[in-house]
């Protein structure tokens, strides 16, 4: 068994360090405050191959791995969640489906600007009354001639509006029910799609999910992402790509969290020493530390099976599961190492708290993430 | 447009550590980089190639990991790099250095402009890039903070403590740049694996036209007495009174107490 990164991807994860503590640190606080979204970070992850990592040369791509990827979601969400998840809905989510369903041509013309970055991706399944479950999803797709004509409206999309690229879901037979479920891509500036409120949230603040509207939306049938009917299988098998990025987005996040607490701990000083030689919090960041390293475990292996075509559904659902909830718990005791100086926004931990609540609730909330585990070890 | 970069891998001097006991530096552990100066030299490399077209070498004279910082180079978009290494070079000054690096560019043989950051921040002498020149016998423009290339006129910008002058220069030329010239580009993900899959030239001793003499320990004559910090200047003293003329006043007693006038 081998536990060493490659030196390539060594090298990756250290460029993109650089990178994340440059050119992403030091606005994170600030684009939370003010729910900004930083289109020049992403064209910059552009010029520098990031959203493009996994794919080949031949689509734009840096011809890189997915564990590559994961690093470079966990280093980015290690100083920016925001950042973090809007890379991970750009590669996994929208990039994905079209390498993986789409045809040479739908791959020339969309996966190639994603992957090289000219041109941002979304992903559109949930509606308001079709969450969890996506089988009670109302979007409609009706082929007209050369044509499909969509119609309903999507929530919670992540890059919405900001994205040039949707993959969204319609029903192009209702009576299939999920089987009646198709993929189509959709181009932002077709006549009849718009964009509605921008949520105002808890957490991920500069990262922006909007409500997309399909109004008589008419897209050429050439956009049609696999066969009709195979929607369903598209979305959960990107999903289950989507889940590595969010288990690797926590990741950073709790990494994060938990430098921030080392160091806070070794320079505040109470009764005459550090913080840190009392037990109380040495142990808790033993803890944290312990939680942080077991979670990597799992994310790089869900990626490394990814990487080399191994089955990884059951492995990603594992990632997102313990790293969401190593996120939730490492940034909730970094606060409370913090004290009340942790709790303010003079200090960066508040807001990773308030980033990891999302990451136990999104692609597939942890409650799914047990139904897919206990699914396969019950098999 | 033939450009060469001349680089030093050197420790990461914000992570070096200072032995209580002995005053010496601890230098085990600590990450080397590429000298932060000749970041900037490679950026200001490539801003001309991207403009003018042509090709940026770069090379480094070290021990064979310098092949890292080469390969970092590489990453950033330089185009080839070559590594100079021979034990024989062990213990070379800037003179025994620049006499080795210059003989290693005439061996390269075609070049237009010459790059090297202002100085190295573990050495600080900023020496070797004005001596390569000499051994050349080429022109040199020092503590550039700007540059423009029209034809073989390249016209700079000559960063002083109390300004700048502009100077003009031609072809083939060497010059020494400053860190507020440029921020150096990230390497991208594309150029990284190419970088590690980039075969970087070893040349030795015996690829160069050198006189032994003249190499390593034997050829630096050099000795280094003492190393010390030197001494932190002072703050200047402000004389703010109400009105100019009583602080002239002021300032003419205090004068006149030092014995100045």
């Amino acid at each position: 068994m081998n536990f060493e990164l490659t030196k390539e991807q060594e090298d990756i994860r250290s460029m993109i360090r650089d990178f994340a503590e440059k050119s992403v640190a030091p606005t994170a606080a600030e684009r939370d405050e003010k729910e900004y979204f930083p289109r020049e970070i992403f064209d910059q992850m552009g010029e520098l191959g990031i959203l493009g990592l996994p794919y080949p040369e031949e689509y734009g791509g840096a011809g890189s791995d997915f564990l590559s990827y994961a690093m470079a979601v966990e280093e980015i969400s290690r100083v920016c969640a925001s950042t973090g998840i809007g890379l991970s809905v750009h590669v996994s989510l929208c990039s994905w489906p079209i390498f993986h369903y789409g045809t040479e041509e739908q791959k020339q013309k969309f996966l190639r600007p994603l992957a090289e970055g000219t041109k941002l991706g979304a992903f559109g399944l949930t509606e308001p009354n079709a969450g969890t479950d996506a089988s009670a999803a109302t979007t409609t797709a009706v082929k007209d001639g050369d044509h499909y004509i969509l119609n309903g409206a999507k929530i919670f999309n992540t890059n919405g509006g900001e994205a040039e690229i949707e993959v969204i879901f319609a029903s192009t037979d209702k009576a299939a029910g999920l089987k009646g479920m198709s993929a189509f891509i959709v181009e932002k500036g077709t006549p009849g799609l718009s964009f509605g409120k921008k949520e105002v949230k808890m957490g991920i603040r500069s990262s922006v999910q909007r409500e997309v509207f399909m109004k008589d939306c008419r897209i050429p049938a050439a956009n049609l992402l696999g066969k009709e009917g195979q929607g369903f299988k598209i979305a959960m098998t990107a999903l289950d790509g989507g889940r590595i990025g969010v288990a690797a987005q926590s990741l950073g996040i709790a990494q994060g969290a938990l430098e921030q607490a080392i160091k806070y701990s070794k320079e505040r000083v109470q009764f005459g020493k550090p913080i840190s030689s009392n037990q109380a919090i040495a142990f808790k960041i033993a803890d944290m530390a312990a939680k942080v390293e077991g979670a990597r475990l799992l994310v790089y292996r869900a990626a490394y099976h990814k990487s080399h075509h191994l089955p990884y559904s059951k492995e990603a659902a594992m990632a997102k599961l313990v790293a969401s909830d190593a996120a939730m718990s490492v940034t909730t005791d970094a606060v409370q190492i913090f004290g009340g100086y942790g709790y303010t926004r003079e200090y960066p931990v508040e807001r990773m708290m308030r980033d990891a609540k999302i990451t136990q609730i999104y692609e597939g909330t942890n409650e799914v993430q047990r139904m897919v585990i206990s699914g396969a070890v019950l098999r | 447009m033939e450009i060469l970069v001349c680089i030093k891998q050197v420790p990461d001097t914000a992570e070096v550590k200072i032995d209580p006991v002995t005053n010496t530096l601890i230098r085990q552990g600590v990450p080397s980089i590429v000298n932060p100066f000749d970041k900037n030299a490679l950026e200001a490399a490539l801003q001309l190639k991207d403009k003018h077209g042509g090709k940026v070498t770069v090379i480094s004279m070290g021990p064979p990991q310098a092949k890292e910082a080469l390969r970092e180079c590489l990453a950033m978009g330089a185009d080839n790099a070559i590594l100079v290494s021979d034990r024989a070079f062990g213990g070379s000054d800037t003179l025994a250095t620049s006499y080795t690096l210059a003989a290693t560019i005439r061996k390269i043989g075609t070049y237009d402009l010459i790059f090297c950051g202002k100085q190295a921040i573990d050495g600080d002498t900023a020496q070797v890039g004005p001596e390569i020149a000499e051994h050349l016998g080429i022109a040199q423009i020092t503590y550039v903070a700007k540059i423009e290339v029209n034809g073989d006129t390249v016209s700079v910008e000559r960063e002083y403590e109390e300004g700048y002058g502009v100077i003009e220069g031609k072809l083939p030329l060497l010059i020494s740049v400053v860190k507020s010239i440029n921020e150096p580009r990230y390497p991208t993900i594309k150029g990284t694996m190419k970088a590690n899959r980039a075969e970087i030239p070893v040349w030795t001793m015996a690829d160069l036209d050198v006189d032994e003499q003249k190499l390593g320990l034997k050829g630096s004559p050099t000795q280094v007495r003492r190393i010390f910090t030197p001494p932190q200047r002072t703050e200047g003293v402000i004389i703010q009174k109400d009105t100019a003329w009583e602080s002239v006043a002021v300032l003419i007693q205090k004068l006149s107490d030092a014995k100045i006038i």
